[in-house]
């Protein structure tokens, strides 16, 4: 009764004795799609202060790396994002290749091209679909893993996994793409387009879907800059740095593509450049496929027998093969002396490796730079300030991969 | 390439050790006490405008003198809008230091890029760099339990800590 009394007496909780909370959410929480602990200060629902604790799916990927021969870190990329294993496949033999100076057959720069974006689509389609399952929306979460499946199909038609593709390789690709694989990719982007279409119409007309994504973690394009936060949540704050456009590697110069821009920054913002980046990948791979068609039956390795990984049709029925087969297994294919560092741009901006040669068959050092882990860090600030109910979008749109942020 | 070393030779002095353009990477290994104020001097030059610290990372070279070096790799991106066009990537250029055994330290540029803050902490909890001066000096990936640091060339890659369950 005398609580009572001074509740009703103090016209709000002016009064009342109210004092900071300290909660943990993680490191394995049902609405984040990866394993993070977030230990924050709230005061009610606004957010004081957050910290944002990464690394529960560290693994020693560097250490491993060194302690291998060159081919034998490809299949530990497949693991570093597991939506876009491709894309980090690529990354990976590119900078490799750049330490050998190889020159790639124009088939397989296309055969690239074409494995990457389909990558893209599959990792765009993840971060979009679990957005929305995480704020509690079923049906297009369905609608885009739909899609995401289509994009495996087509992924396990080219190198028979759906997931961890191991697909590229030091040199070449695992093998060319079989007969028939461009029809079923036309097909295969119909049928995406179109669960696009439902998936935007279920989705971003919603008003409480816009409620929650509109004006939460915004952050200036000068504050991302200082955090070298890369890729769709730059782009979302203006600044048009796609490196498939900045410095341009494959064939990107000769693919007409449009890169999208946000204007304040927002969730909301990263939310549409992600949708529009799945239409330009689209539209990427159909300029690719009548290439492909064309080029049918030029080689997708380069020639050059010491760096070429030999196939299993050519050791079967040559002695020298053979030998390079034994040879590349027991000690690698030996890479001059150097560093090198490129990036390419990945699903969640710029995944780059630098690489530390010492002559041998094993990489010295090979450092991975996380666009995951860059995007993240920036997230208590995003925040600060914030509601309670902000942390799951801003997380959803960072789309922090564990695998690949913890190595 | 050669104009651009040129340029940073000029403009940074005695501070520069050694460069390279090998592969077509601008490289330049700078003194150890200089580097926070070749990072903001190539942040805040007009021409270069290296605006970006795209990566940190450090390499430990067990038999060389000094023993690790740390590496940065510096972006200068176009931030001005231009209407539909896409910004551009001007240029790279990567900076290194040679950090000796003992005393293992290195000056933390978090003052100059706030993308260092993460990426330091990485370095310390891998390779046991201590950054002097980093506002948050705790381990990144590992937990605080965890003695020594994985990435060292003379730590075994067989060795398991785990924090619960038989340790060998």
């Amino acid at each position: 009764m005398e609580l009572a009394k001074k509740i009703a007496g103090s016209g709000g909780r002016g009064d009342l004795h109210t004092e900071n909370q300290v909660l943990n959410m993680g490191p394995s929480h049902p609405a984040t799609h990866g394993t993070v602990k977030i230990v924050g200060e709230f005061d009610g629902e606004t957010i004081v202060d957050l910290d944002v604790q990464v690394g529960y799916l560290h693994r020693g990927f560097e250490k491993e790396c060194e302690s291998g021969t060159y081919y034998q870190a490809i299949p530990y990329t497949d693991r570093l994002n597991y939506n876009s294993a491709i894309l980090a496949n690529l990354a990976y033999c590119m900078t490799v290749e750049k330490l050998l100076d190889a020159k790639l057959p124009r088939r397989c720069d296309w055969l690239r091209v074409v494995g990457g974006e389909l990558s893209r689509i599959g990792d765009h389609l993840t971060r979009l679909g679990a957005a929305c399952l995480e704020l509690g929306a079923t049906t297009p979460f369905l609608y885009g893993i739909e899609a995401r499946e289509i994009t495996w199909d087509l992924q396990e038609i080219l190198c028979g996994a759906r997931v961890t593709s191991n697909y590229v390789r030091i040199g070449g690709m695992q093998r060319d793409a079989p007969e028939g694989f461009e029809d079923r990719c036309e097909e295969s982007l119909r049928s995406i387009e179109a669960l696009l279409v439902d998936f935007d119409r279920v989705i971003t007309s919603n008003r409480i879907f816009c409620d929650r994504f509109r004006n939460t973690g915004m952050m200036s394009a000068e504050r991302l800059v200082e955090y070298g936060v890369t890729g769709p949540m730059l782009r979302a704050a203006g600044i048009a740095y796609d490196l498939r456009k900045a410095e341009p590697y494959l064939v990107y110069d000769e693919i007409d593509f449009d890169v999208p821009v946000g204007s304040t920054g927002d969730n909301f913002d990263r939310f549409l450049v992600v949708q529009e980046e799945l239409t330009q990948s689209i539209r990427i791979l159909r300029q690719c496929l009548p290439v492909l068609r064309k080029t049918r039956g030029e080689p997708v390795d380069v020639a050059d027998p010491r760096v070429r990984w030999p196939g299993k049709n050519r050791v079967y029925g040559r002695m020298e093969e053979l030998i390079q087969l034994f040879k590349g297994v027991t000690e690698g294919i030996a890479v001059p002396a150097g560093e090198a560092y490129l990036a390419i741009e990945s699903a969640n901006g710029e995944l780059g490796f630098y690489i530390v040669s010492d002559g041998s068959g094993k990489p010295y050092k090979v450092r991975c730079r996380p666009p995951s882990l860059l995007n993240v860090a920036p997230m208590a600030e995003m925040l600060r300030g914030g509601m309670l109910a902000d942390i799951v979008p801003t997380f959803d749109m960072i789309n922090m991969v564990g695998g690949e942020c913890d190595r | 390439m050669s104009d651009l070393l040129a340029t940073v030779e000029g403009l940074l002095g005695d501070a520069v050790l050694d460069s390279h353009a090998h592969l077509g990477d601008a490289t330049l290994l700078v003194e150890l006490g200089s580097i926070a104020e070749v990072l903001r001097t190539l942040r805040d030059h007009e021409e270069l405008r290296m605006n970006f610290l795209m990566d940190l990372t450090a390499v430990d070279y067990l038999e060389r003198e000094p023993r690790f070096e740390v590496v940065y790799h510096l972006a200068s991106v176009e931030t001005e809008p231009r209407g539909t066009e896409p910004s551009r990537l001007f240029r790279r250029l990567r900076v290194k230091v040679g950090v000796p055994e003992d005393p293992c330290e290195c000056p933390s540029v978090v003052e100059v890029f706030e993308a260092a803050n993460w990426m330091e902490r990485e370095a310390w909890d891998l390779y046991g760099i201590s950054f002097t001066g980093h506002p948050d000096p705790r381990r990144l990936l590992l937990y605080e339990q965890f003695v020594g640091h994985p990435l060292r060339k003379d730590y075994p890659k067989e060795r398991r800590q785990p924090l619960v369950g038989p340790q060998n």
